[in-house]
């Protein structure tokens, strides 16, 4: 008898103890004497449920999970049908079934370094069509379709890619923003751990578009997992002809340095230099990478386009809101009970996300705040519960979308405690090339403690130093942290009462 | 370069010469020498330096800029602990200190008998199963300091 089954070895998976139910797996199979095939994918991104076991039945994924290895004897007695664990059709699950997956349409679904399967599951058909199209015309179908920068700010892709096609330079750069350093995002590392391919072929396309033959990708050094899958998809890659012929790509490691995803600062850095921030312009586009032409993307844009080539601009605008255009990979984190990647178009609102689709928090309590946007983002009380997931909608709300990853808290969390540490996190990870961050946040630690021990005068400092940090700082890092300190403030005002006389 | 050089320092000059032909080699250089003594010892800056047509100082300020690097020798084992937001939703920064008694360290300390050195990083990318931490290259969800410390201690092969 043989047996195929699929198991994540996504970090979040290994995280949770994938690894030793594919050893019991290996086991029990073998002491059967069944031949067992286990395909290890990526992870389909139901975090809440992983280890995630899947067997195809009829064409169908059926899902077994959270398993744990003594789950696994049972499996096998009931041959992988009836189980306490077993989860029906994967694709059935509310949470899986309300998604619009385009870019991670095969993350946790083949295994992510299967060439063969990356194409019989859609992929290569990007590139081979921009191959058959000249430069300017993939430009301008990225243009069309509303592609915008997933790494925080925004910027129109295809804007930013004409810049560098018709930048003067005999060697242009693609440089992939893999250093995902915001709390509670995540869908850079699932993709390059669970379809590395994608983003491979992302790079090569831009480097068809704008005259590039060599690519970098740029990854923090917390994700070893990554790296290693990432490293290896480069090989397959080389070794089958699609990269190494007039496009070849590096991997880069990072050193454990926030500041360093600004795209200016990771250049430095990749230049072998402190990863402080340039100033601007010159544009990296005209002057980036050894000051040659260069685009900088987030792994997620770079990774949206071979579907956008393959599928066409207008398909990929028909999702989305306003100017907020295609799907997002949401990232719900923290203290939420079915927390993990949701892909949708952008426009659903907080409340639907957090409270149908999640569930609420994990610990059962009310929930009392989501920071959007990571580090740098706000704060959002219920109140706002209502705001649709965009760019410009966020921002009229007083905050920002970033790199989408949304972190509940609940009704325990103290908001004067979460503005301290906004401001030590500024402090740590500053660069240090404007005093209103380096020395700024620093005070603004000094400024929150004595707010919280009743100090009046404290308030109006602190409201004159956000001023300061947002008009006086070169990047988002010091020019961002008012976000969700100011707002932490204005939706919480009770966490910023003076200690003792809370507790009395 | 033919005068004497500790076997460290030779190390670091081959590592570095291997880089040489890259654009921006120097955080490569970095990691392969630490990858491969454990840390970056003072003795291997200058062979670096010469190999890479860098000054001295230049790599200094790049090794004390980056979190990563080290110069001086760390425990037999990396203990990463995530102290940002979404774990701090779950509770990290009790873990924290919970952790930190147990082990008898401050954050970036290395416990007595060599065995940990803990470092306080923000993010790991598992923030929908926090707390998380990294022990050397193993990733751990919903961490509690019992576990985190067991495995810290167990014994490296
Ligand atoms: C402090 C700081 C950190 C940033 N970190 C990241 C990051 O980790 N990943 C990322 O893609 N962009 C990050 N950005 C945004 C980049 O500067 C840049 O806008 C982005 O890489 C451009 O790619 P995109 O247009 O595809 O989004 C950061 C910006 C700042 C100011
Ligand atoms: S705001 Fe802070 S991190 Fe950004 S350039 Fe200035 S000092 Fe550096
Ligand atoms: S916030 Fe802790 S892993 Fe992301």
């Amino acid at each position: 008898m043989s047996l195929t089954l699929y198991l994540p070895k996504d970090s979040a998976a290994l995280a949770l103890g994938a690894d030793e139910v594919a050893a019991a797996l290996t086991r029990e199979a073998s002491a059967r004497g069944v031949a067992l095939r286990l395909i290890r994918t990526g992870s389909r991104g139901m975090v809440w449920l992983e280890p995630l076991l899947e067997i195809e039945r009829d064409g169908v994924r059926h899902g077994f999970g959270p398993l744990e290895v003594s789950d696994v004897t049972n499996l096998f007695e009931n041959r992988f049908r009836h189980h306490p664990k077993a989860l029906g059709p994967v694709e059935a699950i509310p949470f899986l079934a309300r998604q619009t997956r385009l870019t991670f349409a095969r993350c946790g679904v083949i295994d992510p370094l299967d060439l063969d399967a990356y194409r019989a599951h859609g992929g290569l058909r990007g590139l081979e069509r921009a191959r058959d199209m000249a430069p300017a015309e993939i430009v301008a179908e990225v243009t069309a379709s509303g592609l915008r920068g997933r790494g925080g700010a925004g910027f129109p892709t295809g804007i930013k890619w004409k810049t560098v096609l018709e930048a003067e330079g005999p060697q242009k750069h693609i440089v992939c923003n893999a250093d995902e350093g915001d709390s509670g995002t995540f869908a850079d590392r699932m993709l390059m751990e669970g379809d590395p391919f994608c983003l491979i072929e992302g790079m090569a396309i831009a480097g068809l578009a704008v005259g590039a033959s060599r690519g970098h990708v740029y990854c923090r050094s917390e994700y070893p997992h990554a790296i290693r899958t990432f490293g290896a998809a480069l090989d397959v890659s080389r070794g089958a002809g699609l990269l190494g012929r007039g496009f070849d790509i590096e991997l880069r490691v990072g050193a454990g340095s926030y500041v360093c995803g600004e795209e200016t600062a990771l250049l430095n850095s990749m230049e072998g230099k402190r990863g402080t921030v340039r100033a601007k312009p010159p544009l990296p586009a005209h002057k980036g990478f050894m000051g040659r032409p260069t685009v900088v993307n987030n792994v997620i844009s770079l990774a949206s386009v071979p579907v956008i080539l393959a599928e066409g601009a207008e398909v990929y605008k028909s999702f989305g809101l306003g100017r907020s255009l295609g799907t997002v990979p949401l990232q719900i984190a923290g203290n939420v009970k079915h927390g993990g990647l949701f892909e949708a178009a952008f426009g659903m609102t907080i409340r639907e996300l957090i409270e149908d689709v999640c569930g609420g928090t994990a610990s059962g309590r009310p929930v009392k705040a989501v920071q959007i946007g990571g580090p740098l983002g706000a704060y959002f009380p219920v109140s706002l519960f209502d705001t649709p997931l965009g760019y410009e909608e966020c921002d009229a709300a007083g905050g920002l979308i970033g790199h989408a990853g949304i972190v509940v808290f609940d009704d325990s969390a103290d908001m004067g405690r979460m503005a301290r540490f906004a401001m030590e996190f500024c402090a740590v990870e500053s660069c240090g090339t404007c005093t209103p961050c380096r020395i700024g946040a620093v005070r603004g630690m000094e400024t929150i403690d004595r707010i919280l021990a009743g100090d009046p005068a404290a308030p109006a400092i602190l409201a004159d130093l956000c001023e300061t940090m947002r008009d006086g700082s070169l990047c988002a890092l010091g020019g961002f942290t008012p976000y969700p300190v100011e707002s932490a403030l204005r939706h919480f005002p009770e966490d910023f009462m003076a200690r003792q006389e809370a507790a009395e | 370069m033919t005068r004497e050089e500790t076997p460290n320092a030779l190390r670091a000059r081959e590592i570095a010469a291997a880089h040489a032909g890259m654009d921006g080699p120097l955080l490569p250089v970095l990691h392969a020498v630490q990858h491969a003594l454990g840390h970056i010892p003072r003795e291997t800056l200058a062979p670096m330096a010469e190999e890479l047509d860098l000054s001295l100082a230049e790599i200094h300020g790049v090794i004390s800029f980056y979190p990563d690097f080290r110069t001086e020798p760390g425990g037999r084992r990396m203990l990463k602990l995530c102290r940002a937001e979404a774990c701090q939703a779950m509770g990290a920064e009790a873990l924290g200190d919970e952790l930190r008694a147990r082990l008898g360290v401050d954050w970036h300390g290395t416990t007595a008998d060599g065995a940990v050195t803990l470092e306080p990083v923000y993010c790991l990318g598992l923030c929908a199963c926090g707390p998380a931490a990294l022990v050397d290259e193993t990733p751990v969800a919903r961490a509690t300091p019992e576990r985190l410390e067991r495995l810290a201690r167990e014994v490296t092969g």
